[in-house]
Parts: C-alpha cells; structure tokens; sequence
C-alpha cells in the first residue's frame, strides 16, 4: 500500500481509518456521505471530515496517475479544477487506485441547477461558463477530450456561473492546441452535454422551454465568439487607434488580462494590424485581490469592485478630493463590506460564500431601492437580507444528498455504470 | 467506405521535435489496421493526423481519391471512437445510440433506421425500449458503440478504446469490435500500445518506435518473421528471448557463444540461411521464443534441436503449459522498448514455455531444448534480422 499525500493546511482525514484494502463501493464508515454526482464510469465516495468534503475515485492506476499529474499542473495554472490531493495506490487484491480530491466548496452539480426551483436564471449561464471554462483550458494548451455536465462543478458567481473542471482522465497537455483539436473538443462536447440534458429531459427534471439542442448550438456560438474576441487578429486604420484599447477593455470587461500586443503597420503605414497575447482570465479577480485581499470568483469580483469605486467616488465627494484606490478600498472594505457580513448570523454563514453573500445583499438592496423609491444603505440591505431572504436559501457549502426520489435512480445508474 | 493513404507523412512540432518521420501505410477499403508502439512513439500522433487534429509537416494524406492534408477535421467523413461514451440512465439503448443523430440533423426516419440497424448488427434488437441500468456491463459498451455506428462514417478512428475497461470487459469487447468491423466493413485505424490487443484484432499490425514505421504485415507474420530486434522483443508475450555472443562457423554448422555455454547450430539452418556466413567471427543477436524450448528429455523425435543446459529460477504452472525462468551468464539485449522493465547491468533472464508433464524445481538443472528451425538471427549493428 502507498498512500501520497500533498501537504495541506486543513489536516485530511486519516485514511489508514478506513478499510483500504477493499473495494470502494464496500466501504462503510460514519464519515462516509452521499452528495448529488452526475454520471461517472468510476466508483465515487466522499468523506467528511468538519466542515470539509473529499471526494474518492476508484480507477486504474495509469488513470489515476495521469489525473493525479494533470489536475496538479492545471491547479498549479490558477485554472479552474478541483484541488487533488493524494492516491493510494498498491492496494492489493488488484484493486484500483484511489485519488483523492477535495470537494469543491459551494458548488452546484448540473442536476440540482435544473431539479430545485428558484435557479432558472442560473441555468441560462450554464452554457456560458462551460464556453469559458473550454476557452481558458485551450488558451492552456489542455485538451480535455470528455467535457460533459458531469464532469463540471459551478459555483455561483455574482449572478452568474463559474464552471470548474473535475475530471481529467482523457485529458492532454499540448504546447498549443490545434484547430482540429479545438474542433473535435466541441463535437465532444456537444454531443455529452446534449445527452446530459436529454437525459434530464426524459427523467422529466427539465422545463419545457429548454430544447437541449439548441443550448448546445449556443455552446459552440459563445466559444466560437469569446475564442475569436481573445485570439483574433484586427487590423484598424491608423486613425482609429482607440480601437486597440477599446479591444484590450473588452478583453478585461471579459476578465481576462493580456502582457503584450503585437503590432505591425500594413497596408503602406496606414493599417494597424493588431492581435492581443491573452494570458491569463481572472483580471477582477487579481485587482480585489491585491487591494482588499477578498477572494472572490471573477463576477463576485467585477461586482465587489464596482461597488468599491462606487464608495470611493462618494468618499471623494465628500472631501473635496479623489482618493488614493488603496486607502479608497480599505475604508470599502472595513467600512463597506465587513459589516456587511458581519451583520448575516454566523449559522447561516455556510449557505452562500462571502463574496456571493455581499452580491446578493446588493441584489437585495437594489430590489429594495426598487420597491420603496428610496435610497437605501448596505447595512440595512444586509440586516434585511439575513433577515427575509438568506434564511430560506439552501446550505451550498456541501450539498449533500436530501432528494432521495430524485437522486436514487440516477444513483443506480450511476453505479451499474461505473461497472463498466 | 474507404482507403486511407499515408504517404510519407511527416509530423514536427515548433520546438523541432519530430514525431513520425516519413510514414507510409496503405489502409485498404474495409481493412482493420492496428498501430502499435510503445509510449511515446508517435501512434497517436498518427491518428490525430489521420483525423485532422495535428497538421501534417510533410507527405500526403489521402481518404478514399482526396488529399485530406488541409481538410477540415468534421469534412473528413471519419469518426473517432473514444473510450469515455457516457451512457445516460434515464434514456433508453434507442435514445442513448441515436441522440447525436438530432444534432447531426439527420431527418427522424433516417435515425430510426440507422439506429435499428445498429441494433441489429449489435444484438441489442431485443433491449431498445431497456434503460442502461438493466443491461450487463457488454451491452452497455455496445450501446457506446452504436453510437458511433449510427454516423455511418467512412472510417473509424479508434485511440485505445478499451483502456479505461476491466480487464474481463477488455478481453470481451476485443472480440467484440473485431466482430463488429468485419460486419460492417468500415475501414478502421486502430491504435494502442498493447500488443495482445494489435495481435488479436487486426487484420493487419503496424509497429511504429520513435516515429518510424518498424513493420506492418499481418500478426501471424509479424510474430513469425520479425524485420528487426525491437519487433521480435515487442510482439508476443512472453517476449522472445534475447542473447548476444560472436557467431563461429564450424564443420557441423555454426555456434554462438552464450556466456560460458555454446550454443550449437545445425548445419541445416546455415543452409536455409547463407547470409550468416559473413556473420563468421563477428557479434550476433540470437532469438528464440518461449515456446520454441522445452524439456529436452520430452521433446518428440525427428525434431530438429540443440541444447542448453540451465538452472530452474522460478516455475509459473498456467495449466496447459508450464513457464520456466532460469538465468543465463550473458548480457541483456536491450530491445529499444522503453516501455520493458529490463536492468541491462543484470544478466539475461530466459523463459521457457514447456510441456506440463515436465516437472523441473527451482534449483534443478535441467537441459533446454531450442528447436533449431524456429531460430532468429539479427544483426548487432544494424538490429536487422537474417532471413536470407
């Protein structure tokens, strides 16, 4: 038996407690729970150890390895995939290898976008965060050769989704993908999210108004669109330089930064010929960051920091003079932000993240504005938020199994087919 | 259906590296190709070429009479066939083999019979209104692979698909897909670098190593008459065992000279190949597989042999044959598989394929019989083998 383990500042569980040298679909332990999956051709268990969830993958050790070093390459990109965080191979018995990922905190599986009310307006985002996922793995270099719903975790941001890669067992790593490679990812998955979506369909879990196919047609129309916004080269009149930078905003309104830009007259001088070198989505994400040290995804980012300069302006207004954005997002977040949370109850802390918690107080400031034709500050909006509408949300920290009716037969599925 | 033509095809990437180097296969109408190698030897860097994924640095591509090398991957009539179909719980085998079919546009009545046709040819007739829960872990990979059928493609492209299966389940759809492509007569480029796999299923094996095109011919031929080192050790399992000694002409035929023993070779296979002869004096390869040796006091008369006398390491008993392990003083032959778990420092250890009624133990001295007329000889600069 070998069990590696990447250091981690949460102490894992202790896997040695469990019985190793079994197969996975036998173990039973206390800590052992059951949380919503989507169809997986591998056994999938979960742990949880205090408030932490990790998940367990029973498969072949050349699998677990490749994923093992995939995921952590990925990770170590600042791409969006599940954390990894050991095997236990060797185990004997010829049994599988076991590699252990931490379990996306607040994240929503498909299935519950599209079986619990109160989220049809996620579920248009659905698609859009799956374009973005594909385009940010293939500026990457990563082809990732199975992308399905399954295979997706989203996590609220700010009124929008933000998809996260959990499996990466088809998985390679070019210097650059082709277009061919592009092309065929998109076939791929297309035709998984279409079987997704039909399946849910047919198990009655889908509203009549979505035609799988057609949110399939969009998924390659809102790739091919943001594919050709970040890479595409432009050629501009040289009088209309602006151009360039209204391109580079769209790329940062996008959320993605770029370090150069590769210019080269045409035309005898009087064409620019342009194309942005994009490296890395997350561009709101890394300003909240260095100014507040708040962590949010890239929408809760986009979000907070409209609101921060929004406060910065009204500081301004009332001395006279601007303020440096430092000090302007220090008050915003002590003054702003912190009370803001401070005033949601600790014990229903764990059912949106911070960041996801202070956009929907906004949300629900802007509804309030709304109804009484008034202005109305945060703090207010915050302790009438916890008060009237947080309450009745659900806990998204983890969400564990509670629909038994709709669940038990994907479940069944699930397992006979991760027999296969 | 089609040919597919690959003609001198070249394949290197930005940073220089090459990865196939002027491969040329013909794929007839109908054919099942298996390319085969060791990881890393370019095999799947073919196949993406063959379906559009990588572009071609150089040679020609043909699919049926057109140069494909610019085509577009989803105008090339092709369809690759992967080894993650998701099958969907709550749809029936009829949705989950033809719901791409809506995508594709195919006009319904032209999905029913597509799919009924599948169905046929896969013996899933009988399952079509069955959820995936109620199948056996075969249907189920059928079900996948009608997915694939119902496109009707001119060929199929298939990377490893039976890598992610059990062990049982990959020994069944072996058959299985080797059943399926002589019934639909779809020309079919099949790549993995498991050996058993290439050597069971195509109708023809390509073993390509570092990029380059080792030998295609038909398994039997491949095990039989191996072009070089590294395709005599790569195929077949046990490998062939492999030696290195100096090759001496003598007036009952030859001997090489394998540690501190010598290997006597009749007189007749110097005759049936006369190219040895200018081996006189100088270093050679000699192979034999497992099942060319046995117990010397068991082998049937009239055989032609010669001897080696070693000492039993380990014995597998497998029922119809026994495996025997027993070192010899003399160098591992590093094949060129980097995939082949070999200490070069080590000496050689050999295995042979005996007759069960044999009952050597670990420690016995036993003789070894090698049939002299299944004897491989190779070249040790060149790594080439002498048939002539």
């Amino acid at each position: 038996m070998r069990i590696q383990l990447i250091t981690t500042t949460d102490p894992q569980p202790d896997y040695l407690e469990f019985p190793l040298d079994t197969p996975l679909k036998e173990w039973d332990h206390p800590d052992l729970v059951e949380i919503p999956v989507g169809v997986h051709r591998h056994v999938v268990r979960f742990i949880r150890r205090g408030d932490r969830l990790y998940a367990l993958k029973e498969l072949p050790n050349e699998l677990a390895d490749r994923e093992w070093r995939l995921l952590r390459h990925l990770g170590a990109e600042n791409l969006p995939v599940v954390d990894v965080l050991g095997v236990v191979a060797e185990r004997g018995n010829d049994l599988d290898d076991i590699l252990i990922t931490r379990h996306l905190e607040f994240s929503l599986p498909f299935r519950f976008l599209f079986t619990r009310s109160g989220l049809p307006q996620l579920r248009t985002k659905l698609i859009d965060s799956v374009a973005v996922l594909l385009v940010r793995m293939h500026l990457a270099g990563f082809w990732w050769g199975d992308c399905s719903l399954s295979n997706t975790l989203f996590r609220r941001d700010a009124g929008s989704l933000s998809a996260w890669l959990v499996d990466t067992e088809t998985g390679e790593l070019h210097p650059k993908l082709s277009d061919g490679q592009r092309a065929l990812e998109l076939d791929i998955a297309q035709v998984n999210i279409l079987g997704g979506l039909m399946d849910l369909e047919q198990g009655g879990q889908l509203s009549e108004e979505i035609d799988p196919t057609d949110v399939v047609v969009q998924l390659r129309e809102r790739y091919d669109a943001l594919w050709d916004e970040l890479t595409n080269e432009q050629a501009v009149d040289v009088s209309e330089r602006q151009l360039i930078d209204d391109r580079l905003k769209r790329l940062n309104d996008l959320g993605f930064d770029t370090t150069e830009v590769m210019i080269k007259p045409d035309n005898d001088g009087s064409l620019i010929r342009f194309k942005p070198v994009v490296v890395e989505a997350g561009h709101h994400q890394r300003q909240l960051e260095r100014l507040t040290g708040i962590h949010a995804l890239e929408n809760q980012a986009r979000r907070l920091m409209n609101d921060l300069h929004s406060y910065g302006a009204w500081l301004a207004s009332q001395t006279g003079q601007p303020l440096p954005e430092a000090v302007a997002a220090y008050r915003w977040l002590t003054e702003v932000f912190e009370p803001a949370i401070a005033a949601v109850p600790s014990e229903l802390r764990d059912r949106r993240e911070a960041p996801e918690l202070f956009h929907e107080i906004l949300e629900h400031r802007d509804s309030l504005v709304e109804a009484r034709h008034a202005p109305i500050r945060v703090p207010e909006a915050a302790t009438s938020y916890a008060l009237r509408a947080l309450p009745f949300a659900e806990t998204e920290r983890a969400l564990l199994e509670t629909d038994e009716e709709t669940n038990a037969e994907t479940d069944k599925a699930s397992n006979d087919l991760s027999a296969t | 259906m089609a040919q597919v033509v690959l003609d001198k095809i070249d394949k290197i990437y930005p940073n220089g590296f090459q990865a196939v180097t002027e491969l040329s296969l013909e794929i007839e109408d109908g054919e099942f190709l298996v390319l085969v190698g060791p990881s890393g030897c370019g095999k799947s860097t073919a196949l993406r070429m063959i379906a559009g994924l990588e572009e071609i640095s150089g040679g020609e591509m043909r699919i049926g009479d057109r140069i494909v090398n610019d085509v577009e991957p989803k105008d090339r009539d092709i369809a690759m066939v992967f080894q993650n179909y998701a099958l969907y719980p709550h749809m029936s085998v009829y949705d989950n083999i033809g719901f791409a079919l809506k995508l594709a546009k195919v006009p319904k009545e032209e999905a029913d019979v597509r799919i009924r046709e599948a169905a046929r040819i896969l013996e899933l007739e009988d399952n079509l209104d069955r959820k995936p829960g109620q199948l056996s872990g075969g249907q189920r990979q059928r079900v996948a692979m009608g997915r694939a059928i119902v496109r009707k493609p001119s060929a199929f492209l298939m990377d490893e698909p039976l890598s992610n299966l059990d062990a049982k389940l990959r020994v069944q759809m072996r058959a299985e897909i080797a059943r399926l492509q002589r019934e639909l007569g779809v020309t079919t480029f099949y790549v993995t670098h498991d050996q058993v796999e290439a050597m069971t299923m195509g109708d023809r094996v390509a073993v390509i190593k570092d990029g380059v095109l080792q030998q295609v011919d038909t398994p039997q031929k491949l095990y039989d008459r191996p072009n070089n080192v590294f395709v005599a050790a790569f195929i077949g399992s046990p490998s062939m065992n492999l030696f290195e000694g100096i090759f001496s002409l003598n007036s009952e035929g030859a001997s090489v000279a394998l540690g501190s023993q010598t290997l006597q070779i009749p007189a007749p296979v110097i005759e049936a190949r006369p190219g040895l002869r200018r081996f006189d004096g100088k270093s050679l390869i000699f192979g034999v597989r497992p099942e060319d040796m046995n117990d010397a006091a068991l082998v049937e008369s009239g055989l032609v042999t010669t001897n080696i006398t070693a000492e039993v390491a380990l014995i597998e008993a497998l029922g119809a044959d026994i495996l025997v392990h027993f070192p010899l003083d003399t160098p591992v032959v590093d094949s060129g598989d980097p995939d082949a778990v070999q200490d070069l420092s080590e000496n050689t250890m050999v295995v042979g394929r005996f007759d069960p009624r044999s009952r050597p133990r670990p420690g016995d001295t036993v003789d070894v019989a090698i049939n002299a007329a299944r004897m491989n000889f190779f070249d040790s600069e060149s790594r080439l083998a002498i048939w002539e």
